[in-house]
């Protein structure tokens, strides 16, 4: 039922946004399946509080690019249960923060069901939200809180971070039969670029290689992967050779991916906007010393948030958060000051 | 506050024209239902003293003309979405006794193959949505599951039970706000047994009269004797007309009490015992039956010939949980996610 | 001086592999101390040392498996007097140099054999190292060393480098001390904690061993060198000695490109400088205790004798076993080799003398064919029963030059045609005794070969490595009366001898192999890999 194919699609690449790429890929979903619909706060008259469905109401219609009262619960509530009624509900939440108003449904309902029933209640719900810090939004608009999700199992975790998986996660997160939550970065929305004619619908749960390198390994995903692609320049200007590995896939987490890289590599730092303590770069991290243990020539860096709710103060916001220095830094550290340029294995 | 109405103003209306041995047969059957699900609970009690069933178990004895009554009134197209005290509206919907009981022993057969228990009863096929045992977790669900038949349009109903703990929730006042201002076919039904688990209802509502607080929502709402499974039935038979008419989601307040435990056993401690014994005189079963002998409907070999089918019903569950498999450990994580083949990888 | 040894960390401990020094010679260190890791068949554990003093000699290399009770270095306790007691001249130390003798023997295990053989290139070794002169003391049976390069280069002047530096020669300790008196209580808690009672410092009057002491032996011992997971895992496969590696990362850490650069500094390195690859063993294979030999046998002077001490305590341990075990069978044949001789005239012809066939290479090969066709005596005796070998895989007795000796294997000696195996012999001993080894190369020997023809000896009955079932002995090619169909003449003649373990096969099964031998040498060109003729 789900559209494989953009009607848009040019031959050749074209310039678009991260915003508009979704809103392209909402529009494509809701023509090729009339069971896909849009709820949302603001997502109708509004045109979404970031702009992404911005226009949809008037080509869909407000039973399919549906307003709802800012009730979390009712309506994540109400999008799980036209699950279970056989529509394929898209709901959007404005920010992460205000997704904890709404957490018993994801878990104790979305996450749950399958399981709970034995089998009989697969709940194929997609829950789009925006996350992250960097536009000066304070400690309730700016957290970064999907490793909290990607410790929930019955739930798909994704976080596209470039304009093609902007365009290409959504249909294959429509046809899963499961709940996904798909996380989008807030200052990835005015990120402009190439959307490759030939990018295609993406695999649920596989990690990408953006960049490959030989020293080390950057492991992050979503808003700072544009930061981590950044830093990988500045350690290739001096003479270290990053791989950059994108997550997209928060849970599962592609294992094979990210250990390959980190194998070949043998130094890893993880970038997770999130805080440091019980997250997911934790997570990885643990991962890494399971599955590559004697691989590892260095410990695994981290390079995470400060562990304070989000400050207003653009030098403070900025000092909290990962930025290019700080993974540069994180990396010449793993690889230490003579990168090892024997490549005897 | 049009739109409530007391119990006594809901009375029989619709039936008035059914022959009399119909409706004799008829109140047979909710006393049928009703003991089925009285002597399957007491059975259970036996169970888990003998530590055979485990974990919370919530007993809806004292309740069961809520379920047998409105469960009546709908149809096998429409939807129920249940609390943790919903063995008597799983049995009443139809989930055969076998695969509750199943499940209690957390067997492989049990409507949810032994991974619910008893706070978590499912059966897709009946349209049973379960089973939630957060207060006023299932009604948003309700919600959604009422839009999708709305956005269909097809002429069906969800029945949402809850008690009246979950009118202290914001997903209540979220729910029948957003089903009131769509429209939405949903059926609330509010089992309000006077007690928040422990606390009364007086002491953490400070209007205790929900049927003229769901009101105030928009929707039709009536307060009704929980322990007349004939009011209960009525009751629900027009209210789900007017909600499969459009008239958007009705609300009804059952007022009933359990008598027994919150779950298996407390101390009872909050409540005073003279309360049970004074409620327990309007026990639902014994309500009926004296109303099916004082119209000499129920003479002592129907009911003895009744309790007898539903012992062997019960024996008969009993018998076949004990003897159903398991679950094997090796399917641990399954159901935790779709298999791999319903997953759609491009 | 005090020694540190090999631990039993555990009832069913009988060796260990001594994983990664954690002190240096110099190093102060007290009593609990960690200063070795060593790797059981279960887990790697650092263990400490019972004594306070200076390290002095590191006896042992990382990577080295030994006994259960072999020194692994010595610790100078001139502050702690109460450890002096234990220092006295070994019986080795004192044991006169014993005078070759020829054996011929087919005696079985009771028959006396007091022959010890200290051989010219052991000799030349200890004088020009200005040794005090030393009994080669080859247990009963074992082979002696055998260089089969007959020219081997002199020895090095063996510059002590890298560190450890040279400390002051002392006499070697005591391998066998008396155990002090010790308590079954004490006993009791030592089993419980795997706590090795003979290697517990006795604090109690008259060094009793207390429950202190060895609740203070079975203390989990301080954080250990730092070395990355891939670090340790690169220089298992490089064969690089972590000990020697100097660590770049943080806090010293030794990280992958330090040991790159080890390696390359090692292959860049001059023979005749000590090797800092010294040889590894992996854990899992059976190899020879004397793998103690495994050290750098171009180490530092003083070092040497120490190591050898180690290596004759190691081998004893090893034949002990063989002996105390194995009901040994020994059987013996002569064999004409007139025919082989004239086979490899013909295919010498033309070649230049390096790439000549030796009379070794041949034997070699027709033991390798005759274990393909007697399967029973290629492969292990274990938990009772026999497990045929996957392949012929011979270990090769090689001596080394500072004493002691090596049984590197040549895998799959079979397959190999006598020129290839003439190669991988020559280079197999050429790196034994440079300390290059891979522990591939010392593990999984499914019979060993030992051969003393060129030390003059007839015929050697050795003493069978476990878990192996046999032994094969070649003596010297000599020239004797020899009859063949009526007609006497002079032939070149080789005994071969077969020490068989009674266990696994009887002495028909034996006798079938070195007919087997024989049988081969007669008709070497029908041995496969011996029909090509001239090849280059």
């Amino acid at each position: 039922m789900t559209a494989t194919k953009t009607p848009h699609a040019d031959p050749a690449e074209r310039k678009t946004t991260y915003r508009e790429a979704l809103r392209e890929a909402l529009r494509d979903a809701l023509r090729a399946d009339d069971r896909v619909f849009l709820m949302g706060e603001d997502v109708g008259r509004y045109g979404g509080c970031f702009g992404v469905s911005l226009g949809l109401l008037e080509e869909f219609g407000p039973d399919r690019i549906r307003d709802t009262p800012l009730s979390e619960s009712a309506f994540v509530g109400a999008g799980i249960g036209a699950a279970l009624g056989g529509l394929r509900p898209i709901v959007e939440i404005m920010t992460v923060n205000f997704s904890l108003l709404a957490l018993d449904q994801i878990l104790n309902n979305a996450a749950t069901l399958l399981h709970m029933s034995g089998g009989q209640l697969p709940v194929p719900i997609v829950i789009r939200m925006t996350t992250g810090a960097g536009r000066q939004l304070g400690a309730q608009h700016s957290h970064s809180l999907e490793g909290w999700y990607a410790h929930i199992p019955g739930l798909r975790v994704l976080a596209p971070a470039t304009i093609a998986d902007a365009r290409h996660l959504l249909a294959p997160a429509l046809a899963d039969p499961d709940p996904v939550l798909i996380f989008e970065h807030g200052g990835l929305y005015n990120t402009s670029g190439d959307l490759p004619a030939d990018a295609g619908p993406v695999g649920l749960g596989q990690a990408a290689v953006r960049r490959p390198g030989t020293d080390v390994s950057l492991i992050t995903y979503g808003g700072s992967l544009p930061k981590a692609l950044t830093a990988a320049d500045e350690l290739a200007g001096g003479g270290i050779s990053a791989e950059v590995v994108d997550l997209r896939s928060l849970r599962p987490l592609d294992d094979a991916t990210i250990s390959d890289s980190v194998a070949r590599t043998h130094h890893a730092v993880v970038v997770d906007e999130a805080w440091r303590s019980g997250s997911l770069s934790a997570e990885i991290s643990a991962r890494l010393t399971e599955h590559n243990f004697y691989d590892l020539d260095a410990p695994v860096e981290r390079v995470c948030s400060a562990e304070v709710p989000m400050p207003y103060a653009r030098r403070l916001e900025e000092a909290a958060l990962p930025q290019p220095g700080t993974i540069v830094a994180a990396a010449r550290r793993a690889v230490g000051d003579a990168p090892d340029d024997g490549r005897a294995d | 506050m049009s739109t409530t109405r007391t119990p006594r103003a809901s009375a029989s209306r619709s039936r008035s024209r059914s022959r009399p041995d119909r409706q004799a047969a008829h109140r047979r059957d909710l006393l049928h239902g009703m003991l089925r699900v009285r002597r399957f609970e007491e059975r259970c009690v036996e169970l888990y003293s003998e530590a055979r069933i485990r974990g919370f178990m919530h007993l809806c004895i004292g309740e069961e003309a809520v379920a047998v009554g409105v469960t009546e009134a709908l149809t096998a197209d429409d939807a129920v979405v249940s609390t943790y005290r919903e063995h008597g509206h799983a049995l009443a919907r139809g989930v055969p006794a076998d695969a509750v009981m199943a499940e209690m022993f957390g067997k492989v057969t049990g409507c949810s193959r032994g991974r619910g228990g008893s706070m978590h009863l499912f059966d897709a096929g009946r349209r049973f949505y379960g089973g939630n045992a957060i207060v006023g977790g299932g009604l948003p669900l309700a919600a959604g599951l009422a839009l999708a038949d709305r956005m269909t349009g097809r002429p069906r109903v969800t029945c949402c039970f809850f008690g009246d703990g979950a009118f202290a929730e914001g997903e209540f006042h979220e729910t029948a706000n957003l089903a009131a201002l769509w429209g939405l076919p949903v059926l609330f039904v509010c089992e309000n047994n006077l007690y928040a688990m422990g606390t009364a209802l007086s002491r953490h509502q400070a209007q205790t009269d929900l049927a003229l607080r769901a009101a105030a929502y928009g929707m039709v709402s009536w307060a009704v004797d929980g322990m007349d499974a004939a009011a209960v039935e009525d009751a629900a038979r027009r209210a789900v007309e007017g909600v499969r008419a459009g008239s958007g989601p009705h609300f009804l307040e059952m007022r009933t009490y359990r008598f027994r435990a919150h779950s298996m056993y407390d101390s009872d401690r909050y409540r005073d015992k003279a309360e049970i014994e004074r409620w327990r005189e309007r026990d639902p079963v014994e309500l009926l039956a004296r109303l099916m002998r004082e119209r000499g409907e129920l003479p002592d070999e129907t009911l003895t010939g009744l309790e007898d089918e539903v012992r062997a019903e019960i024996d008969d569950a009993v018998r076949a949980a004990e003897q159903a498999p398991e679950e094997p450990v090796e399917d641990l994580l399954t159901y935790v996610t779709s298999p791999p083949a319903e997953v759609n990888r491009p | 001086m005090a020694e540190f040894t090999m631990p039993s960390l555990g009832a069913d401990m009988d060796e260990g592999v001594l994983q990664e020094w954690l002190v240096a010679p110099g190093d102060r260190v007290g009593k609990g101390d960690a200063v070795a890791v060593v790797e059981t068949d279960k887990a790697a554990i650092e263990v400490e040392c019972f004594t306070s003093g200076t390290v002095g000699r590191l006896l042992v290399e990382p990577g080295t498996r030994v006994p259960v009770g072999t020194p692994l270095a010595l610790i100078d306790t001139a502050q702690a007097p109460a450890a002096q007691a234990a220092e006295k001249p070994t019986a080795e130390a004192r044991a006169p140099g014993a005078r070759t003798t020829r054996t011929r023997g087919t005696g079985g295990a009771g028959a006396a054999r007091k022959g010890r053989a200290e051989t010219p290139a052991g000799r030349a070794a200890v004088h020009a190292r200005v040794r005090a002169p030393k009994a080669a003391a080859v247990p009963e049976g074992l082979p002696a060393p055998e260089p089969t390069e007959k020219a081997a280069p002199p020895p090095p002047s063996a510059p002590p480098s890298p560190p450890p530096a040279p400390a002051p020669p002392s006499p070697p300790s005591a391998a066998g001390e008396p155990a002090a008196a010790v308590g079954p209580l004490v006993r009791h808690l030592a089993d419980g904690l795997g706590v090795d009672l003979g290697s517990v410092h006795g604090s109690g009057p008259g060094g009793r061993v207390t429950r202190a002491d060895v609740a203070q032996a079975a203390r989990p011992a301080p954080a250990r060198r730092r070395v990355t997971p891939y670090a340790r895992r690169l220089a298992r496969d490089l064969g690089v000695d972590l000990e020697g590696v100097h660590g770049t990362g943080d806090g010293g850490a030794v990280r992958a490109a330090d040991v790159r650069a080890a390696a390359r500094a090692a292959q860049a390195a001059p023979e005749r400088s000590r090797p800092a690859v010294p040889v590894r063993a992996r854990d899992g294979g059976h190899v020879p205790a004397a793998e103690a030999a495994a050290v750098s046998g171009e180490g530092a002077r003083d070092d040497g004798r120490q190591r050898e001490d180690a290596m004759r305590r190691a081998i004893g341990e090893l034949m002990s076993r063989s002996k105390r075990e194995i009901p040994h069978y020994y059987l013996s044949t002569v064999i004409d080799l007139a025919p082989a001789q004239e086979w490899m005239h013909r295919r010498n012809r033309g070649r230049p003398p390096s790439a000549r066939l030796v009379t070794a290479a041949l034997l070699l090969k027709a033991a390798a064919l005759a274990a393909r066709e007697v399967p029973q005596l290629n492969g292990h005796w274990q938990d009772g029963a026999f497990t045929p070998g996957t392949g012929v895989h011979l270990g090769v007795a090689v001596s080394l030059r500072g004493g002691g000796l090596l049984t590197p294997v040549i895998h799959d000696a079979d397959t190999l045609t006598p020129e290839d195996l003439m190669a991988t012999l020559k280079d197999l001993v050429r790196r034994a005794r440079q300390g290059r080894l891979r522990g591939s190369e010392l593990s999984g020997a499914t019979l060993t070969v030992t051969s003393l023809g060129e030390q003059g000896v007839e015929a050697v009955f050795g003493v069978i490595h476990p878990p192996q079932v046999a032994l094969v002995g070649f003596g010297a090619v000599v020239e004797r009366p020899w009859a063949v169909g009526g007609l006497l003449g002079v032939h070149p003649v080789v005994t071969a001898t077969l020490s068989g373990d009674h266990r696994a096969t009887d002495g028909a099964i034996g006798a079938r192999y070195l007919t087997a031998v024989d049988r081969l040498l007669h008709e070497p060109g029908d041995m496969p890999g011996s029909t090509i003729e001239e090849r280059e």
